[in-house]
């Protein structure tokens, strides 16, 4: 069954139909073409998938596209400015916290919600909120210096 | 002087990377591209009577379903004992049928609609039960579940057991763990007119799976073309062919179209490869001066229903064995055995964080014995610099002795201030009765590693091309592989390095097969060394060519020139910056090329590189040789807190020491080491693919524990420079060894917190605590 949803990704406003099965994440990469947001589990544990969905950090995979009709959607595609990288983003690069990268857009999307709501948070509470963004590559040692070297 | 080596350089795709720009294998997107579903057998060992596609081939939006009545008469894959579809399961990840329609959604359903009649068979789910005589037989035609053998001798091991003062003996037992890469098992096939195959792939091995895919397909591998994408994540995962592979070029062939395979999580838990699980048991004995005297080990290797690189582990479970730290005399045996449990491949360490556990643990528990500290116990053993080992490893440079220095050093300092000098005194909670139901502890452990290339392939080598065109631009064609490692950074400042550039000018190619030149592949920590002496020599044939031009060009002799910061110059010109030089003294880069190009009977500047390492392949009886050209050492230090009451492990901080020759990016190499750390944390607590009856138990992330941002002690990298002779700028590879010893460091410190050996990796607080337990109840 399909069913037509507006949403606004990235400041631009979309007219889609969508399957009703289909998450948000579904919605994202495979009608929208947004490839930035990643498939890592389906099953709301690894993060790769985090977007905002009206300033709040969630894992796409979990949402059900059709619940989600007027929502203002923020993808890792809509972070850069004018093609300049956020703070966030160039940290990351610059202190070698991206590897092979697959992590890399949920832990942008998560690093932002966790600076709106606490410009200044202490190592702990950096580790605890990107405890649901899984990283194979680094160890996340480098990925948490460059969250708490934004401030 | 170099300006380049040493630096700190951001990977060169990371803020492609960062704004989700980078195209991995999983956005792969073809117009006209259908999506393949694999159907996996309902027992792990059965016969196939019969596969019903009729009501799914009738589904709209169907374009191919295939069975094994479509297979090729072929097989494929490392023991050649694979075929895409099976008419015999052996495992409950073997592929019956597959499909490929308009979109994910069908295919599933068109999966649900093939109706399979099963004849079920005896299966065989342990490395006993398959042993075991008159067991059911996986291959018939191989004639035994034992696959194969390896036997390894070196001195007298009953000499060095007559020497012996003192002999110990344990049995480890080593689990399923899964590479977790971020990024799910993907391919994309697209078979055109005319006979060509392009293949969009996460492969490690681009080269070696055109002959694998030509093989399992039944064409030519020239008419095979493989492009990787950014990868998200490899491991050793990549380094075999699958048979999801030839299954996404089966169903392109059969619809005319792309089609493209795409792992779920569940699938790649179930269906994708792990490390082999193993039962070992080991003896060793030292004298009481402190050297070891021998050293005995028997393994049997669970290798599922089909062999796989993974089936070679043992060579590298026999140089750890035989060759990390120096014993006069060793038996080592491995017996490969196939069940009807999971498919097991190459994992990161190759069999090393398995051996590296039960040798690292038992070097322990002799220095224990012998009343002598651990770290001194291993510095009396310690490999050294331009020594050989018995087994025939030539170990030209090696830091294994400032390795273990430093973590010793890290030891002495407390746990609350990892990083800064104080003076709380560790505790060794097993020697202090008052300390309360938190107990703490330290361990160590050191790792050899190959370094150098490890030659397990008749050629071991990677080509290079340098190019530099006229606008002084350099562009470096690598046959090797971005797995996120950062080697193309690497190589980029290996090429800089030689032709007097910055890295930002100069681009990568390494991602076609139609484009690049050979290379065996992506493993064995190889890169940084093979590679790059690749593009090293590559570089430096492009350089000739500059400086011959230039040479031309300032009237001096091509050797007295020097390149640097985009000029060349003579070596006696003042060393100005290049605007305030006369122009005759330092040549811009582009106008040398111009010059050499844009005239009667001109050139342009292209240099090749090939570079196979001086190394052997083992013989194959005896299993000696120098299987690379060079070795990597490290040595890691743990210390933990064992809650008593819960049995829960806290490493507290983690220190590492590395020999990596000459760091030529010291954040990558940082890297590295803490990435590998995180997957020796979790293979020593908390990964572990729970298997019974054939059946993966908890196949996603909620059940199979990572360690998260959250769990992660501090981690302390220190590097090692012993400046290899034989490696670019002196570097050898450092890919594998931040995992390699963790498992065992941390096994040491929880000797050392509670007094108890714990054998069974990982070691989750229920195993903790049932040690506990059952130590209290015997001495009760
Ligand atoms: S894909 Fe959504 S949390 Fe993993
Ligand atoms: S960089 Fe590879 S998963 Fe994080």
């Amino acid at each position: 069954m399909k069913k037509a949803i507006t949403l606004t990704v990235n400041g631009d406003r979309r007219e889609l139909y969508v399957a009703t099965h289909h998450s948000l994440l579904d919605v994202i990469r495979n009608e929208l073409g947004l490839m930035g947001t990643h498939r890592g589990c389906d099953t709301g544990n690894c993060g790769a998938c985090t977007i905002q969905v009206d300033g709040l950090a969630m894992n796409a995979c979990l949402l059900l596209a059709v619940d989600y009709d007027g929502s203002d959607i923020l993808t890792i595609e809509g972070v850069a400015q004018e093609g300049a990288l956020h703070p966030v983003q160039r940290a990351l690069v610059e202190k070698g916290g991206i590897q092979c990268g697959f992590c890399t857009p949920g832990m942008v999307m998560n690093a932002l919600a966790l600076l709106a709501d606490d410009p200044h948070p202490t190592e702990a509470d950096i580790r605890a909120r990107l405890s649901g963004n899984l990283c194979r590559c680094t160890g996340y040692a480098k990925i948490v210096e460059a969250v708490g070297s934004v401030q | 002087m170099s300006t380049h080596i040493g630096q700190r350089l951001p990977k060169l795709d990371a803020a492609d990377k960062a704004s989700g720009r980078a195209t991995y294998g999983h956005d792969v997107r073809l117009p006209g591209m259908l999506h393949g579903a694999i159907l996996y057998s309902a027992h792990a060992h059965a016969r196939i009577l019969r596969v019903d596609t009729a009501r799914a081939e009738r589904l709209p939006g169907v374009k191919a379903v295939l069975t094994a009545a479509d297979n090729p008469p072929t097989h494929f894959g490392y023991g050649k004992d694979q075929t895409p579809f099976k008419t015999v399961a052996r495992s409950l990840r073997d592929e019956i049928a597959a499909v490929a329609a308009v979109d994910l959604d069908t295919a599933r359903h068109a999966l649900s609609l093939i109706e399979v009649e099963y004849a079920p068979l005896p299966p065989v789910f342990s490395v006993a039960a398959a042993l075991a005589p008159a067991a059911p037989l996986i291959h018939p035609a191989h004639g035994s579940n034992l696959f194969q053998t390896y036997h390894y001798e070196h001195g007298d091991p009953a000499r060095g057991e007559a020497e012996s003062d003192l002999i110990l003996e344990s049995t480890y037992r080593l689990p399923y763990v899964n590479h977790a890469c971020m990024e799910t098992s993907v391919v994309v096939a697209h078979y055109q007119q005319g006979g060509r195959l392009t293949l969009w792939s996460t492969t490690q091995i681009p080269f070696l799976l055109q002959r694998d895919l030509a093989e399992a397909l039944g064409i030519p591998g020239s008419h095979i073309r493989v492009i990787q994408t950014a990868i998200g994540g490899a491991f050793g995962r990549g380094l075999d062919i699958y048979p999801f592979e030839p299954i996404a070029a089966l169903l392109s062939m059969r619809a005319g179209k792309p089609v493209r395979v795409a792992f779920s999580r569940r699938e790649e838990f179930l269906a994708g490869p792990a490390r082999q699980p193993a039962e070992v048991s080991l003896r060793a004995g030292a004298r009481l001066d402190g050297r070891l005297t021998f050293r005995e080990v028997s393994a049997a290797l669970d290798i599922g229903p089909y062999v796989s690189w993974g089936s070679v582990t043992p060579l590298v479970m026999m140089e750890t064995t035989a060759s990390l730290y120096k014993v006069p005399h060793v038996r080592f045996r491995a017996d490969c055995i196939y069940t009807n449990n999971l498919v097991t491949g190459a994992m990161r360490g190759y069999g090393n964080p398995q051996s590296t556990f039960f040798v690292e643990t038992m070097m322990d528990q002799l220095a224990e014995a012998l009343g002598l500290d651990p770290v001194e116990f291993r510095l009396i053993n310690a490999n050294e610099p331009n020594s050989a080992t018995p087994q025939g490893l030539v170990i030209t440079s090696c830091g294994m002795k400032e390795c273990l220095q430093a973590v010793a050093a890290t030891a002495d300092r407390g746990a609350d201030r990892p990083g800064e000098q104080t003076t709380v005194e560790p505790i060794h909670g097993r020697l202090d009765p008052a300390a309360g139901a938190h107990k703490r502890g330290i361990g160590f452990a050191a790792t050899l590693n190959v370094g150098g290339g490890a030659r397990i392939y008749r050629s071991d080598g990677c080509g290079a091309t340098v190019k530099v065109d006229d606008f002084g631009h350099v562009t470096l064609i690598t046959g090797s592989t971005e797995i996120g490692q950062g080697s193309e950074t690497v190589l980029a400042q290996i090429v800089a390095e030689t032709l007097g550039v910055h890295p930002q000018d100069v681009s990568v190619i390494n991602a076609d097969t139609d484009l690049k030149p050979w290379d065996v592949g992506v493993h064995a920590s190889r890169t940084t060394f093979i590679a790059g002496n690749a593009a090293r020599l590559a570089a430096l044939e492009a350089r000739r060519q500059i400086f011959e031009t230039a040479a031309e060009m300032l009237g001096v002799a091509p050797d007295c020139l020097i390149a640097s910061e985009g000029h060349i110059r003579a070596a006696d010109a003042p060393d100005l910056p290049p605007r305030l030089s006369a122009p005759t003294s330092a040549l811009p880069l582009a106008r040398v090329v111009r010059q050499r190009h844009f005239r009667q009977g001109g050139q342009i500047v292209v240099g090749e590189g090939w570079y196979d390492p001086p190394t052997q392949m083992v013989d194959k009886d005896t299993y000696k040789g120098n299987i690379s050209a060079a070795y990597g050492f490290g040595a890691q230090m743990a210390e933990v807190e064992v809650d008593t009451e819960t049995g829960q492990v806290r490493v507290l901080r983690l220190a590492c020491a590395n020999d990596v020759g000459r760091a030529i990016n010291p954040m990558a190499v940082e890297g590295q080491i803490e990435g590998g750390a995180q997957m020796g944390l979790g293979y020593a607590l908390s990964e572990e693919l729970i298997v019974a009856n054939g059946q993966a138990l908890n196949p996603d992330f909620h059940h199979y524990r990572l360690f998260t941002a959250a769990d992660m002690p501090p981690i302390e990298t220190i590097i090692v420079e012993t400046d290899d002779p034989g490696g670019p700028f002196g570097a050898k590879g450092v890919g594998e060894m931040g995992g390699t010893p963790t498992a065992a460091a941390i096994a040491n410190a929880i000797y050392d917190a509670i007094g108890i050996r714990l054998t069974e990796l990982p070691m989750t607080p229920e195993r903790v605590l049932a040690a506990i337990l059952h130590r209290d109840l015997e001495s009760a």
